[in-house]
């Protein structure tokens, strides 16, 4: 039997039942890696020597996941899909997977991942592009592709992502699975090597979202590593998951996903937000109302260049360590400036470069105020506009791209101007630090598509609780690329 | 020198040696001898470590910015300062970025010079950051010691308004002593604990002059000596009508050469590209918070130097120099516990202790000659047991030993002889063996008398009390 296939709460029944181990559970994990490793280049290391783990009454005791590889772990290659790191082995775990590990989750592979997260194409990690399970000629979207591709593929009930602009929102979508990142803050981000870390996010992708609750209780928690996590003791994600929404309401923004502003649209946008409205009609259905609100256009227009100027900033400073002098190989050269130089030019990828080139012009002090700051002014705008809507909306749902995934071979075309925002809006989850999770919600041109629900800090049982009754009322729950239709 | 207005701006950076951990990161904050002992992955940049706010650092840090009359921010946040260089390998440093807020902003402090004057000196910010590693650059190669990285570090900044190389260093050697006194750092510069950037420029008037920075001074002479140099090289030039060629540059001093060496020009400054760090989250200071750590300041230096003038009438130089360095202080007040006399403790302090310590180069806590021991010393010379230069002798015999006062006492057999009896038979004994000079003395030649003496202390081994000797003497002479 595929025992991979089931959910963690199923997983752990047959485990305390004693019908399967957690050796064999990992054991078929390890077999499944190996598949998918040649259809989808879904992994940087599988570890082969994985043996089961105690079953105990934790739900996630003995069960095998993913850990994307910018989470360190102790003793295990950990590269960030870098070839500045592509032989480091850290001494330490970050606390996210380590309170996965001290619930006895069995980690059997490091996820690929667009290089140390800055990308959102699955196309530049430094061992290949990870291929979407659902059709290898498409993109997983990124940057958590591999982890994406490993869960839709059904390799384990979930893998460890993050999330700097939608990085596991989106691959998600496009994979035809759940992906979550709770509030900012409530998982510690210690030992999760930073792209820009006021936007960054741990966070997880299943198939189901009641496993996403289960994993997301087990990561998150107060760190004295991390002063920006916060106590959610009282928080029980799991425990009160409910599908029980009845008077919910959800707004969308108008100017993204009504078709009529899109006078250009292609068949699979057109599809797409139709699906999207169709899902509308299900919430409504479901008894939560479902308004369509107007942001200033403007504002909406400019997040891409926002999250571009903030997070290339970051990044800028964050991926400074990387010199090849202390850890990564050492660059050869007359001095350590040219040590650097070589190291930093051989192991970064051109889009990096580029990103850390723009990085640190925003941040010169001739153009800080006109890019960075300005930048964060309208970070600060977006977040006061989309919490005013808060107040009177339970939560924001949007679909999830602009239509299913990309070709790979078409990847290196420029997005459409036009719908740009409308790829980027997840980004407003990271603007805020919000609570935002994607499920399925159809497919279009025969691959799956996703919608997404975010609500305001700290919301997390509340947007768990509405994708849940969502999920549930179509369906896509539970799918593996694969074995549908 | 003296023809021009001279005008200095101090930055001095103190490291604070007395919390447990660094400012950031978990690692021990402690000076050893042994490299790359006091280290976690943060020191060393390893990815994904995150830095964490030492607390205690920034109640130090308000404590001194309280100090200097500064105006606290609302909110506590940091900044990156982005560079490359090994001495940093996260290569941004975790600092506060003047004029933004930072942990003191636009304060003052009146300083009193050693002759009671004072003078004001303003202070622009003080600042709290990261230390970077210690770098040793050797003929062709260069270490690096990663235990400084990270170890909390304070930048106080005044604004040009010092006028002397004098007042110049009685300022720094006084928040030295606040320093020390506040239980913030050692401050010892022998440790790097104090490093010192100075700016400088002179000019005829009122306006001011081209600045001149002299980086890295790491001693309190140093500042001084680069202070003499620069307005000397300063004035000289001005002299010569080649004003000009003083650049708004960047120096550096040179310790072997006792000159000022060219580092940069301004115009090659370097963009940190500051940003404010956001693992850090801003951190709301109290009203209630500010006010715990007003009151926890203690007595500092000035108000000891007002109390030891009152109270013990000292002169105002005795009590400026006791107060100067608290261990100084704390050894003269533990005399005064011990009723040894206020003045004859400040005068043995400032006279024998210091001048043994500079001597030496030791610190007063390394000193073996404890209060306890001074006190055994002058009471045995209060008692006329020993002369007062025997007491000196006794002084500097415990140093060179490290022995107590009694032992050495006994070895030397130093004790004055003033047992009557016994005087009066060495006396007698004298008088017996000269009865030619008793003829000359009672004949009108009363120098005599001290013939006399000189015989008691030759035989006495200059141990006989000369008080007594004396009065005995006259006693058994009118028998004869």
């Amino acid at each position: 039997m595929n025992y991979m296939r089931l959910n963690i709460t199923e997983l752990h029944e047959k485990l305390k039942s004693g019908e399967v181990t957690s050796d064999a559970l990992v054991k078929e994990s390890l077999e499944l890696s190996h598949c998918v490793q040649e259809k989808c280049n879904a992994f940087v290391t599988i570890l082969d020597d994985a043996k089961g783990e105690e079953v105990t009454e934790n739900l996630l005791s003995g069960i095998p996941f993913g850990v994307k590889d910018n989470y360190s772990t102790k003793g295990i290659l950990t590269t960030a899909s870098s070839n500045t790191l592509k032989d480091y082995v850290p001494f330490f775990d970050a606390t996210a997977y380590a309170n996965l590990r001290d619930k006895g989750a069995v980690p059997v592979n490091k996820t690929a991942m667009d290089e140390f997260g800055l990308g959102g194409t699955g196309t530049t990690a430094h061992t290949g592009v990870q291929k979407n399970p659902w059709d290898q000629t498409r993109l997983c979207a990124g940057s958590s592709s591999g982890s994406a591709a490993a869960v839709a593929a059904g390799v384990y009930p979930f893998a460890l992502g993050s999330d700097t602009g939608d990085s596991i929102r989106k691959p998600a979508g496009f994979c035809g699975i759940v992906g979550y990142k709770p509030t900012y803050g409530m998982i510690s981000r210690y030992g999760l090597f930073p792209f820009a870390s006021s936007l960054d996010h741990c966070g997880v992708l299943t198939r189901y979202v009641k496993d996403a609750a289960i994993v997301v209780d087990a990561m998150k928690g107060m760190d004295p590593n991390d002063m920006t996590t916060w106590d959610s003791s009282h928080i029980h994600l799991n425990d009160d998951l409910s599908a029980d929404i009845s008077g919910k309401k959800l707004f969308y923004i108008k100017e993204l996903c009504d078709l009529e502003y899109y006078p250009n649209a292609d068949e699979e946008l057109i599809s797409h937000l139709n699906n999207f409205h169709e899902t509308l009609k299900k919430c409504e259905s479901l008894g939560i109302s479902v308004e369509g609100v107007s942001i200033d256009p403007t504002l909406i227009r400019a997040i891409p260049a926002i999250y571009q100027v903030i997070s290339c900033a970051e990044a800028t400073s964050n991926l400074s360590n990387l010199t090849g002098l202390i850890f990564g190989p050492r660059g050869s050269g007359e001095n350590y400036i040219e040590m650097m130089k070589d190291h930093r030019t051989k192991g970064f990828s051109p889009l990096i470069k580029r990103r850390l080139v723009i990085g640190s012009y925003v941040l010169q002090t001739e153009n800080q105020e006109r890019y960075f700051k300005n930048a964060q002014r309208a970070r600060r705008l977006i977040v006061d506009a989309i919490k005013e809507q808060f107040k009177k909306y339970d939560g924001m749902i949007s679909p999830v791209g602009s239509g299913p995934a990309k070709l790979i071979d078409g990847s290196k075309e420029m997005l459409k101007e036009d719908t740009l925002a409308l790829e980027d809006q997840l980004q407003i989850g990271n603007f805020g630090g919000f609570p935002s999770i994607t499920i399925p919600n159809g497919f279009v041109s025969s691959l799956p598509v996703g919608i997404n629900i975010t609500g305001n800090c700290y919301e997390d049982q509340n947007v768990l609780n509405i994708a849940y009754a969502l999920e549930s009322s179509m369906d896509y729950k539970g799918q593996i690329a694969g074995e549908v239709k | 020198m003296g023809k021009y207005n001279v005008t200095i701006g101090l930055e001095m950076h103190c490291e604070v040696s007395e919390t447990n951990s660094k400012v950031f990161s978990s690692a021990k904050n402690s000076y050893t001898e042994e490299p790359n002992t006091n280290i976690r992955p943060l020191d060393m940049g390893f990815p994904g470590t995150l830095p964490v706010v030492n607390k205690e650092a920034v109640k130090m840090s308000l404590m001194m910015s309280e100090i200097l009359n500064c105006r606290q921010p609302d909110f506590l946040y940091f900044c990156r300062k982005n560079y490359y260089y090994p001495d940093m390998p996260k290569n941004y440093q975790i600092t506060q970025n003047p004029p933004e807020d930072c942990v003191g902003m636009g304060g003052y402090i009146d300083i009193e010079r050693e002759d009671g004057s004072t003078f004001r000196v303003e202070i622009d910010n003080i600042h709290l950051e990261e230390d970077s590693a210690r770098m040793t650059h050797l003929y062709d190669t260069s270490i690096i010691d990663y235990n400084r990285a990270g170890v909390p570090l304070l930048e106080l900044v005044t604004k040009p308004c010092i006028h002397s190389a004098e007042d110049a260093v009685t300022f720094l050697e006084y928040i030295r002593a606040i320093y020390q006194y506040c239980g913030i750092s050692e401050a010892d510069s022998k440790k790097g604990q104090i490093r010192c950037d100075v700016n400088i420029s002179i000019s005829e008037d009122d306006t001011l002059g081209t600045k001149v920075e002299v980086k890295n001074v790491n001693s309190f002479s140093g500042v001084y000596n680069t202070l003499l140099y620069e307005i000397k090289r300063q004035s000289e030039l001005k002299d010569a009508d080649r004003y000009d060629e003083v650049n708004q540059e960047t120096r550096r001093w040179d310790e072997e050469s006792g000159t000022t060496i060219r580092m940069r020009s301004k115009v090659d400054a370097e963009d940190y590209k500051y940003f404010v760090e956001p693992n850090i989250p801003k951190y709301k200071i109290t009203k209630e918070w500010l006010e715990e750590i007003r009151a926890g300041i203690p007595e500092l230096p000035y108000e000891r130097k007002k109390k030891y003038k009152e109270n013990y009438g000292l002169s105002e130089k005795e009590a400026h120099t006791l107060v100067k360095e608290i261990g100084i202080a704390t050894y003269f007040e533990k005399c005064i516990a011990l009723d040894i006399e206020p003045k004859m403790a400040a005068n043995w302090i400032t006279g024998n202790v210091l001048g043994y310590l500079n001597k030496y180069e030791l610190e007063i806590k390394e000193f073996y000659l404890t209060p306890e021991r001074l006190q055994t010393i002058l009471n045995h010379m209060k008692k006329g047991d020993i002369s007062s230069k025997q007491a000196k002798e006794l002084f500097f015999l415990v140093l060179e030993r490290k022995e107590e006062p009694d032992t050495i006492m006994k070895e030397e057999g130093m004790e004055q002889i003033s047992d009557d009896s016994a005087l009066r038979s060495v006396i007698t004994e004298v008088l017996d063996e000269n009865a030619s000079q008793i003829e000359a003395y009672k004949n009108g030649k009363t120098n005599m008398f001290d013939y006399f003496v000189g015989q008691v202390m030759k035989k006495t081994r200059g141990q006989a009390n000369p008080v007594k000797g004396k009065e005995i003497l006259t006693e058994e002479l009118r028998k004869r």
